[in-house]
């Protein structure tokens, strides 16, 4: 299509330099952070701000993978995993079927959805500890797991978005004969694919960081997940030191995953918002 | 055409609607199954914790404990003491934290929205830098802010070069609202005079967010706004380039698209991220657990953490689930205000009348 309308370059060149600033201003800690990683301790206090550490050493690195880092990689690693995924698609199934397919107590189901979404996370803590106590599943991967494999705020984001789809499409392949779970696989969902990248985004940062349900479902040193063993450096007996080096690292490894995986999605991101759907 | 729509037609529908409603309990099933185990009689659970006696041994199910009533809740609504000033403390506290920190995200993350909203080179890139703090865990946040607020961190250095001299920031309980009317050479009134709520005399109330809660106020920012701005993204989508190119032909400015084209069409996007954004805010507690312990001088407390501080280090069980279920019932009222709020606005009239008196207002607001 023909572009029109060529003075809104002016507009856009200070959209541009606004966004430039703006990145910055928003990756900046992070870039500080890993800089002051790799200071000592007494140069991370007396000179944070260069970014240039002198001399440069990896003793907090070493540190922490020599000991607790590892497992505690591995931890979060399954749990993000299983997590994840099972979370987009048990998520997707309950809001279609919230939003398009009229079953005995759908009301009831969404209203609860609706309040169990106000419940605050920490009304949860107690009774969570008894109820995974109670299965026999304290301090195994199975009780860190289990209770977190759907989440109502994505069952609500999906929902409104199938509500916002025209039914139009959906029901052309109805009267071709397509069964409903046909229907949703391979029309619906691509279709919503935009609102299922944010639910997979959604999710993967909820479980990588959930720390509550990690504090009360386990009590073994071997089961904590990254959140949990890095808030202990701060929490726990080390928060009045100022070891920061070592925390930022902590911080840092932690992060890092996360931030390989984020750059091979964000493509992703891009291309499926440049595939949007129009009605 | 009726008359055709005869017997069997009908009936093949019928049979259709049961297959669509077999197929619809079937999809929620694994939902409600999760959510009903870990979630709902979870729920229950502590429902009845915070009318029993349960003293944390055992089953709170097992014959023994009792049933007290609403003495876990009057332990600290009405009688006077300290968890009752622990209790009104949390609560100013997240209030603060939520007037703040829910405009300020939603501004934020709305803004960063229609700044790389269409595909414009670079705008990947930009999208990228705006999320990449949602992916962080809020631990890792919390490490990097302790650094970056520590009394000679960054922060404080940057602020010497213009020569300023930083509060202490974690270590600093003074209310901002009191710092301002301290500047103003407004003095603090004498101690115990006057009305007192919760404990929390009427000076504590108006102390606005400590400076230390500022500093959450800040992550929060930091940390939400680009979750957010995907929602606002997902809802942009939904606004076709035609609408917005007829607009543009019609010769309307960038703000009169905004106001007239884009924020319309945008209100259940709006919604949805008022809604989550405030429910959140009302649930802080990762970071208070892993920066703060509620220090200092109690003004990073949110009544979330005291429910944990209650039940799983003071073992005042009953009081803990209760402080969460008067938590619930905030956050339900919050939510109901937000869609009444939000649905009143919809009826076209009242609507109309109502952007021409919010814009007389909005210079104020849109830098």
């Amino acid at each position: 299509m023909p572009r029109r309308r060529r003075k809104v370059r002016r507009g856009d060149l200070v959209l541009y330099a606004a966004a430039s600033v703006l990145s910055l201003l928003f990756i900046s800690p992070f870039i500080i952070s890993i800089a002051n990683s790799f200071k000592t301790d007494a140069q991370a206090t007396s000179d944070p701000l260069s970014l240039i550490p002198s001399p440069v050493t990896f003793a907090a690195y070493e540190q922490i993978l020599g000991s607790w880092f590892p497992q505690a990689l591995t931890n979060s690693v399954i749990i993000t995993i299983v997590v994840t995924l099972s979370r987009a698609f048990i998520n997707a199934l309950a809001g279609y079927a919230l939003s398009r397919l009229d079953f005995p107590g759908r009301r009831i189901v969404f209203a609860s959805i609706i309040g169990v979404l106000a419940v605050p996370g920490v009304v949860l803590l107690i009774p969570r500890f008894l109820v995974v106590h109670q299965l026999g599943i304290y301090n195994t991967y199975a009780g860190l797991i289990i209770p977190l494999l759907c989440d109502a705020a994505g069952i609500f984001i999906m929902k409104n978005y199938f509500d916002s789809i025209p039914v139009s499409i959906e029901e052309a392949a109805r009267i071709d004969g397509a069964g409903v779970f046909r229907t949703f696989w391979s029309i619906v969902l691509p279709m919503a694919l935009p609102v299922v990248v944010t639910v997979l985004i959604l999710s993967f940062q909820g479980s990588w960081n959930e720390l509550s349900h990690f504090i009360v479902a386990a009590q073994d040193p071997d089961l904590s997940p990254l959140t949990k063993a890095v808030a202990s450096l701060t929490a726990g007996a080390g928060g009045k030191e100022n070891r920061f080096p070592l925390k930022l690292a902590a911080a840092a490894m932690m992060t890092l995953p996360v931030a390989i995986l984020f750059f091979i999605f964000q493509r992703r991101i891009v291309k499926s918002e440049s595939g949007a759907i129009k009605e | 055409m009726r008359s055709i729509a005869t017997a069997p037609r009908r009936r093949r529908r019928s049979r259709e609607a049961r297959g669509r409603a077999l197929a619809g309990l079937l999809f929620v099933a694994p939902a409600v199954i999760i959510l009903g185990v870990f979630l709902f009689l979870p729920i229950l659970t502590a429902g009845w914790v915070s009318v029993s006696d349960w003293n944390g041994k055992g089953s709170p199910l097992q014959p023994g404990v009792e049933f007290v009533g609403t003495a876990n809740y009057a332990s600290f609504l009405t009688e006077e003491g300290l968890a009752q000033k622990d209790f009104g403390t949390s609560i100013r506290n997240n209030l603060y934290y939520v007037l703040v920190s829910v405009p300020l995200v939603t501004a934020i993350a709305l803004a960063l929205a229609l700044m790389v909203n269409k595909s414009r080179r670079g705008n990947g890139v930009f999208r990228t830098a705006f999320y990449f703090p949602s992916v962080t865990s809020s631990v890792a946040l919390t490490v990097i802010f302790l650094f970056l607020f520590n009394s000679t961190g960054v922060v404080n250095e940057i602020l010497s070069l213009i020569n300023v001299e930083g509060p202490t920031w974690m270590a600093d309980p003074r209310g901002i609202f009191h710092l301002a009317l301290e500047g103003l050479g407004i003095p603090k009134p004498a101690p115990g005079a006057g009305f007192e709520f919760w404990g929390v005399s009427w000076w504590d109330w108006l102390s606005g967010p400590s400076v230390a809660m500022t500093v959450f106020i800040l992550m929060a920012a930091l940390a939400a706004s680009g979750t957010f701005m995907l929602i606002f993204l997902a809802g942009l989508q939904q606004i076709s380039d035609e609408i917005e190119e007829a607009a543009i032909i019609d010769g309307t400015t960038r703000w009169q698209r905004f106001r007239y084209v884009t924020l319309p069409m945008l209100r259940p996007t709006l919604f949805t991220v008022l809604t989550l954004c405030m429910i959140g805010s009302w649930q802080v507690f990762d970071q208070i657990y892993t920066g703060s312990q509620g220090n200092p001088a109690k003004t990073t407390l949110t009544p979330a953490y005291l429910s944990y501080e209650w039940s799983f280090k003071s073992s005042d069980w009953g009081q803990g689930a209760a402080v969460s279920f008067i938590l619930f019932a905030i956050i339900l009222l919050f939510t109901l205000l937000q869609r009444w709020g939000l649905r009143e606005r919809t009826s076209d009239r009242s609507g109309r009348l109502r952007a021409a008196r919010t814009q007389k207002g909005d210079p104020s607001e849109d830098h």
